[in-house]
């Protein structure tokens, strides 16, 4: 199979970036005729450590703070800037990615570039630390915006008002088709992350939803249907099949027993453990069972540990058993 | 708190799905080969070693958040299984070693069975 290559949040954005979006603009600029002193306050005021060379409007050089030392010892100082300039003008065009302007600081080892438009007129200068603020701007802006829709999913069931809403998954599992196994489940999962729940709870509802699944696939003669229903404080998980059906729900439940033949145990599967995670898992748990007719399980799970408590209180106020 | 990385480079391992065991940090280590206990036995930031090598290693791994899998004796998950452990952001790594012996290695290396 081909591997997909994997590319981090920095890889694709120095692909996406186009440099205008770094680059800065404005550039402070010396004409050939300034003299190195006057390039000294230039840089010293500007707090630079280098500018392009424009003569009118073409670009002539760049000249930088390395430049300047060097008339300094040479004693050079009263010289135009034209004659200790670079004139190897390196550039890159406003339009392109990001990486074109990494390529070209690591081929030439310069400090800046000079940005340029199609009609190869000087736009901006780019240093190292343009790209590397621009990217941080950049990540946080993706940063803001995987917030906010995190967030809308967290409030969504203040947003959407009605006297029980409830947000309803399900998922069609087919019987023996190991390939798919834990796909329900790990979605059930991504969902409740989406929504902004507690991972100590997620994990419970990731197990319980993961066994239930598997035994929808294990044991079933035709699959059956993974149903999780979300509501603002609880998630309900119910797995639903049409057989074979359990003889004895009591024996099923007891570590450790398991019906599920060899080829399947080989697998690591049928441990006789599912339903005993799942029931230290749920909040309640309820199994019905006729053979010959199906099999209906249903998980609950709260999912906040303080609605958990008021739950129970409530129970023993109705005087039933918590 | 051991590096996934450390463990690779100590164990040497071969890691067969592309996803980086940079800045892993792995809290505690599991070992079964039964996947209903490694769902509860083991937790986020866990390492499993386990010889089983199919798909639903990588389901287990990515529902309870491991550090990564070691699988053990040779065992080599089919391109099928590499391609969801790469989809999923699960380390896999292989080697031919027993689990006992990878265990042992894990403990002298200062991982422990809980956090």
């Amino acid at each position: 199979m081909a591997q997909v290559p994997k590319f981090t949040k920095i890889q694709e954005l120095i692909y996406e970036l186009p440099i205008e979006r770094v680059m800065k603009k404005g550039v402070i600029r010396v004409s050939p005729e300034t003299t190195m002193t006057e390039l000294k306050e230039v840089l010293r005021v500007n707090r630079i450590s280098g500018v392009p060379v424009m003569e009118g409007e073409r670009l002539a050089g760049v000249i930088s703070i390395e430049d300047l030392i060097k008339a300094l010892v040479e004693g050079d100082v009263e010289a135009p800037v034209r004659k200790r300039m670079t004139t190897r003008l390196i550039t890159v065009r406003e339009n392109e990615s990001v990486v074109e302007a990494v390529k070209k600081f690591t081929q030439y080892k310069v400090g800046r570039l000079l940005v340029v438009d199609e009609q190869g007129r000087l736009t901006g200068i780019l240093t190292g630390g343009d790209i590397t603020r621009g990217l941080l701007g950049a990540i946080s802006l993706d940063y803001h915006a995987e917030e906010i829709s995190r967030y809308r999913a967290k409030h969504i069931f203040e947003d959407i008002v009605s006297d029980q809403t409830s947000l309803i998954l399900r998922y069609k599992v087919d019987a023996k088709d190991f390939k798919k196994g834990g796909t329900a489940s790990s979605k059930i999962k991504r969902a409740l992350d989406r929504l902004g729940g507690v991972p100590e709870v997620i994990r419970r509802v990731a197990i319980s939803a993961y066994e239930a699944e598997m035994n929808l696939i294990i044991h079933t003669d035709h699959g059956g249907e993974l149903i999780a229903e979300l509501q603002p404080e609880v998630i309900r998980i119910m797995a639903i099949d049409q057989g074979p059906g359990i003889p004895d729900v009591d024996q099923a439940m007891s570590p450790g027993f398991s019906t599920a033949p060899n080829w399947i145990r080989e697998l690591g599967f049928g441990a006789g453990m599912g339903l005993m995670n799942i029931k230290k898992c749920a909040d309640a748990m309820t199994l019905e069972s006729t053979v010959g007719v199906g099999t209906r399980m249903e998980i609950v799970i709260y999912l906040h540990p303080e609605s958990r408590q008021e739950q129970a209180s409530e129970k023993q106020k109705d005087g039933e058993p918590s | 708190m051991t590096s996934l990385k450390e463990i690779i480079e100590t164990l040497n391992l071969e890691t067969v799905s592309s996803v980086s065991a940079d800045g892993r940090s792995v809290m505690a280590g599991y070992a079964s080969d039964l996947l209903s206990c490694a769902m509860k036995g083991a937790g986020k930031d866990y390492v499993w070693v386990t010889l089983q090598s199919h798909l639903n290693v990588v389901a287990v791994a990515s529902l309870s958040n491991l550090a990564g899998v070691i699988i053990t004796e040779g065992n080599r998950p089919d391109p099928e299984t590499i391609g969801r452990a790469d989809k999923e952001g699960v380390v896999l790594m292989v080697t031919p070693k027993a689990t006992f012996t990878v265990v042992g290695e894990l403990t002298r290396l200062g991982v422990r069975g809980e956090p």
